[in-house]
């Protein structure tokens, strides 16, 4: 149901480990509770950010959430296209609609996040 | 109403050399006007016929429902009946046409109505003092909240940073709360629609600097802990502000002030008929009791010794609201109004209105999920979690089907505690006929959900737009005729 | 307790209440009260008995004769709020009810009426403005600059708010209002002090153009400051004016509001008005207040839509740009229509006849002994100061039925402040100007 490749948290966001950088974005449950997006607010790259806390915004057109990192580290690049193209999200949450990418500070955080099955389970169970 | 001509804007109708209205003659000399540099080269605006512009507005007016002509069973809004005497009231150029810098001794009468008024207000509410100054239901939220922060700061006591409001409340609640500097504590509400005393305990202690509470709840259900919520936090130091949203329930059932609120707002356009416009204007009356007399917004009408009337700014008053005295029109028809009905017809309103709520809720609770099972106030909250559940059609689709019977949708996912929320309010001025015409309806759309969800779906069908595309709206704003935001890169 | 009074507003009687009380299942509509703690329960109301619709207006017109009305009385007076002509179609169409008693357009659906109307709205108040984006209007002008003072906070995340030059005292007075509890902390300098001081940044710098005595300043000055940093520039307007000058975005301003009563709104003393707030097209989702956006339906068809809407309190609640909920959708509605009516030749007219008429009474004021015009550059308000303070010539000009200007003694010395508009004849004019000199 979820991509088996990836690390999940509570705060419905997935996070995918290549080489010590981390690709961040929010999983398809938390894109069909919001609805069409329309924005999202970005930090811009550079930017430190710890595990759990908040990096930005995504907003639908009822609705807008914080998005927290699953991950501290330097965001070393944000994906550009969702300025013009929100609706990435939407369509592709998994892959084109990436966020942004960081590079991993302790790989020791991985601890606290979820597999694909944990994460199904933890939505299943209503979160 | 298919018109396409009718969607044509201004600019599109425009012409070189069409007039829209006549102008007055230069009776004065001409004078040297400035440079030209210094005066704008050009004004885009529209040059169209008066009579053109009567028919494009008149045109466009009918796309819109309104009281006049619909039923808008919108819970915390109080959609009812808007009197026309009022209006012409408010006309009078005696009332219509001063200006508000006027000398006091120029303007008594004006300054009669509103003290009148105050005291009427206060009266209704029980409380010892009012001011008109807030120009919406909001904005006296943010005064009343305002008031509590200047009431601690004034007693010393800098630690009340925080407000607690419960998660049912309305946005403008912790909107107001936060721009008078608080911090804003959410707490549940209980399994029987009232506030939840063990989570209230939880949170309170010396930094709260207050609660604001809504009287009935958005839920529509009087909160029967109220006894002792007032007990928790005045224990503790805090004050509590009342949402006046709900007054419609209550006027001359219980007064706010004797069960122990310390401020409590009125939006005259809900309660006290001030038409909605479509989207203001409004008016919001503040009451406080004798904690916070000196703090209210600037200006209160006084009377002195030679029944001469004043405005006043109070001791240790918040400030002001707006650059004049408050929404005087506003005033005026909610003067106007609580004058026409008097003692009888105000206790009226609150008997009519809690009745066919209560009616409603009867008829439809083996219709819609009703979440709390007890005697309703002014309005009841249905859900559609049910028929989501069985048919996949939710609260926005039967609301939207409503619209193709005539009828402007209830409040929908308000609030936020319950799940596919339809809150109606019917108010005391429909009658039965109406109401269980409403019943009718929604039973149909029920059955429609059951063999047609389709038709829900795609709701409604006979509006000159069907379902607009808010997303789009949204990702590529384009807000006037000139360009959309992405274009002007 | 049980009355008999039925008012013309509550369709139900008696009999038919009996009915659905019984369907309810309950004797009595007391019984629908009885969550409310008994000790509390039905307390007598202290108030009148109904009135009719005769006598009501029979007591109130009374009431309202009571006051000095412009119109039987000459008037003069503006600082904020001005007389001018209201053609017979604005009150006829913002008397529809389908404009007057619709819901705010929440449901699009049924409100494309309201909606579209506001759309032409917003383009008129960024022509007018020459600014990219307007709202759908706030409460009032002064409320539109606090709230601006707020916004600008947000946009440069600093706490510190510079107040240029001679800005209404009652707009600061409510930006004082709104700003109290959020820490941020507001200073007055004139633009020479502040021109020369390289350190200083704030959020913003406020300026008013004219200022509160009626001066136009320099724009060059204003140009500079604008560029000085990256402070933004709020400008505070006049909707006449605006008609006419060369607009704010001439000293690239970042945010503009104005009080929009001027155009098509009656002086009702003091309210309900309605707040013009337009800023710059990158600043759009920090902008307060209700904003309306065209779409498309399922048939692909225009329509309007409120947009952006995740900005305001019911949803973003503690998070929202501001708490403002309803605002002024009927009075935006009057302005429109007036805008509609005037059009562009209109509006270029009437702002040259207020000139004309503001300078041919200012030459000649200035030319009575003992009285002098105190403001070098205006558009239709200017400053004159008075040989004898303003309330006594207050009082001597009332008393041949002329409503005097605004005092403005503070700023200097027994001063006030005149309007003239195109509601002042040559004949009312020369008439001030004769009960003047008998000073």
């Amino acid at each position: 149901m979820y991509p088996e490749n990836l690390k999940y948290s509570e705060e419905h966001e997935w996070l995918l480990e290549n080489n010590g950088v981390a690709t961040i974005g929010i999983t398809s449950f938390a894109v069909e509770s919001l609805g069409d997006i329309v924005f999202i607010e970005l930090p811009q790259a550079g930017t430190e950010i710890t595990q759990f806390s908040t990096f930005g915004e995504v907003e639908s057109v009822k609705a807008a959430s914080e998005i927290y990192s699953p991950i501290s580290g330097e965001i070393i690049e944000i994906n550009e296209k969702l300025e013009t193209e929100p609706e990435l999200l939407n369509n592709s949450p998994f892959e084109d609609g990436w966020l942004i990418k960081v590079k991993i500070a302790d790989d020791s955080e991985f601890e606290k996040l979820m597999s694909a099955k944990e994460y199904e389970s933890f939505v299943n169970a209503g979160s | 109403m298919n018109n396409t001509n009718t969607r044509k804007l201004l600019m599109d109708r425009s012409a070189d050399g069409k007039v829209g209205t006549t102008m007055p003659s230069i009776d004065v000399p001409l004078q040297p006007l400035p440079d030209k540099k210094f005066l704008r080269k050009n004004l885009e605006m529209p040059q169209v016929s008066e009579n053109e512009i009567v028919r494009y507005f008149s045109s466009i007016s009918q796309m819109n429902f309104s009281i006049d002509h619909n039923f808008y069973p919108l819970g915390s809004c109080t959609m009812k009946y808007n009197p026309k005497l009022n209006d012409d009231i408010a006309g009078f150029p005696g009332f219509n046409d001063i200006h508000p810098l006027q000398n006091i001794d120029t303007i008594q009468g004006a300054l009669e109505i509103m003290f009148d008024l105050q005291n009427i207000l206060a009266e209704i509410t029980g409380m010892s003092a009012t001011s008109l100054a807030p120009m919406a239901g909001a904005e006296a939220e943010l005064a009343g909240m305002l008031m509590i922060r200047a009431y601690h700061v004034n007693r010393e006591d800098f630690k009340r940073k925080k407000v607690i409001i419960p998660d049912s409340a309305h946005g403008t609640n912790p909107a107001s709360a936060v721009m008078a500097g608080f911090e804003v504590i959410s707490i549940p509400t209980d399994n029987n629609g009232n506030t939840n005393l063990e989570a209230l305990k939880n949170v309170v202690d010396d930094s709260t600097a207050g609660l604001m509470l809504t009287q009935p709840s958005t839920l529509g259900l009087f909160d029967t802990n109220i006894i002792e919520v007032v007990n928790i936090i005045n224990s503790n130091g805090g004050l509590i502000y009342g949402d006046g949203a709900n007054l419609n329930a209550i006027l001359g059932k219980v007064k706010p002030g004797e069960i122990g609120f310390d401020v409590v707002h009125s939006n005259l356009h809900k309660t006290f008929t001030q038409p909605h416009g479509g989207g203001g204007p409004g008016a919001g009356a503040v009451m406080v009791n004798d904690k916070l007399v000196d703090f209210l917004p600037d200006p209160i009408v006084t009377k002195n010794k030679t029944n001469k009337f004043d405005l006043s700014k109070p001791q240790k008053s918040i400030g002001k609201m707006g650059a004049f005295h408050g929404n005087f029109g506003a005033l005026v028809r909610a003067y106007s109004y609580i004058r026409t009905l008097g003692k009888e017809g105000i206790n009226n309103i609150s008997e009519d209105a809690v009745i066919n709520a209560n009616y409603l809720r009867i008829k439809l609770k083996d219709t819609l999920d009703l979440p709390y099972d007890r005697i309703c106030s002014h309005e009841v909250v249905f859900s559609a979690k049910t028929i989501k559940e069985k048919y996949g059609v939710n609260a926005l689709d039967i609301a939207k089907r409503l619209i193709d019977y005539d009828i402007h949708p209830p409040t929908m996912y308000f609030p936020l505690t319950v799940d596919e929320a339809l809150l109606v309010e019917p108010t005391e001025t429909e009658s039965k006929e109406t109401l269980d015409e409403f019943i009718e309806v929604i039973k149909v759309i029920c059955e429609e959900a059951k063999t047609n969800p389709d038709l829900l779906h795609n709701a409604p069908h006979n509006t000159p737009n069907t379902r607009l595309n808010e997303a789009l709206a949204a990702r590529n704003p384009k807000l006037n005729w000139r360009n959309t935001i992405e274009e002007s890169n | 307790m049980d009355n008999q009074y039925q008012s013309t507003y509550t369709p139900n009687t008696p009999k038919i209440k009996k009915e659905m009380l019984s369907d309810i299942g309950f004797d009595s509509y007391k019984d629908l009260f009885s969550d409310i703690p008994k000790k509390f329960r039905f307390p007598d109301l202290n108030l009148p008995s109904p009135t009719s619709e005769l006598d009501l207006k029979n007591e109130l017109s009374k009431i309202a004769n009571k006051n000095s009305i412009p119109g039987e009385y000459s008037s003069f007076l503006g600082a904020g709020a001005y007389r001018h002509f209201i053609p017979s179609v604005v009150k006829q169409i913002t008397s529809r009810s389908e404009f007057m008693t619709s819901y705010t357009p929440y449901q699009p659906e049924v409100s494309q009426g309201t909606l579209q109307a506001h759309f032409e709205f917003q383009s008129m108040v960024c022509e007018l403005t020459d600014m990219e984006v307007a709202n759908a209007g706030m409460y009032d002008g002064a409320t539109s600059a606090a709230e601006a003072v707020l916004m600008a906070c947000r946009i440069n995340k600093k706490f510190k708010v510079e107040i240029v030059g001679a800005v209404s005292p009652l707009y600061i007075d409510v930006i004082k209002t709104l700003t109290q509890a959020i820490g941020i902390e507001i200073s007055y300098n004139n633009i020479e002090t502040i021109l020369n001081d390289d350190d200083d940044e704030p959020a913003c710098y406020v300026i008013q153009q004219p200022n509160f005595l009626g001066e136009i300043s320099d724009i060059e000055q204003l140009k500079i400051l604008s560029n000085k940093n990256n402070a933004l520039l709020i400008a505070i307007s006049e909707p006449m004016f605006l008609s006419m000058y060369q607009t704010p975005s001439h000293y690239n301003a970042d945010i503009v509001v104005a009080e929009g009563q001027p155009f098509g709104v009656s002086l009702a003393y003091g309210g309900p008005y309605a707040g013009l707030f337009a800023c710059k097209k990158n600043y759009v989702r920090q902008l307060p207040g209700r904003i309306v956006g065209e779409t498309v339906d399922s048939n692909n068809k225009k329509g309007y839509v409120l947009t952006l809407q995740t900005r305001e309190q019911h949803i973003k609640r503690e998070r929202a740009t501001s708490n403002i909920c309803t605002s002024v959708g009927l009075i935006a509605l009057m302005s429109t229509v007036y805008m509609a009516l005037q059009g562009k030749k209109g509006l270029k007219y009437l702002s040259e006849l207020c000139y004309h008429k503001s300078h041919y009474a200012a030459e000649k004021i200035n030319n009575l002994p003992g009285f002098k015009v105190q403001t070098n550059n205006f558009f239709k308000e200017f400053t004159i100061s008075s040989p004898i303070p303003i309330k006594e010539l207050n009082e001597h000009l009332h008393k041949n039925k002329i409503i005097g200007g605004y005092d403005v003694s503070n700023f200097i010395e027994n001063s006030m402040l005149l309007a003239i508009t195109e509601m002042n004849s040559k004949e009312e004019i020369d008439n001030l100007i004769t009960i003047l000199s008998q000073v």
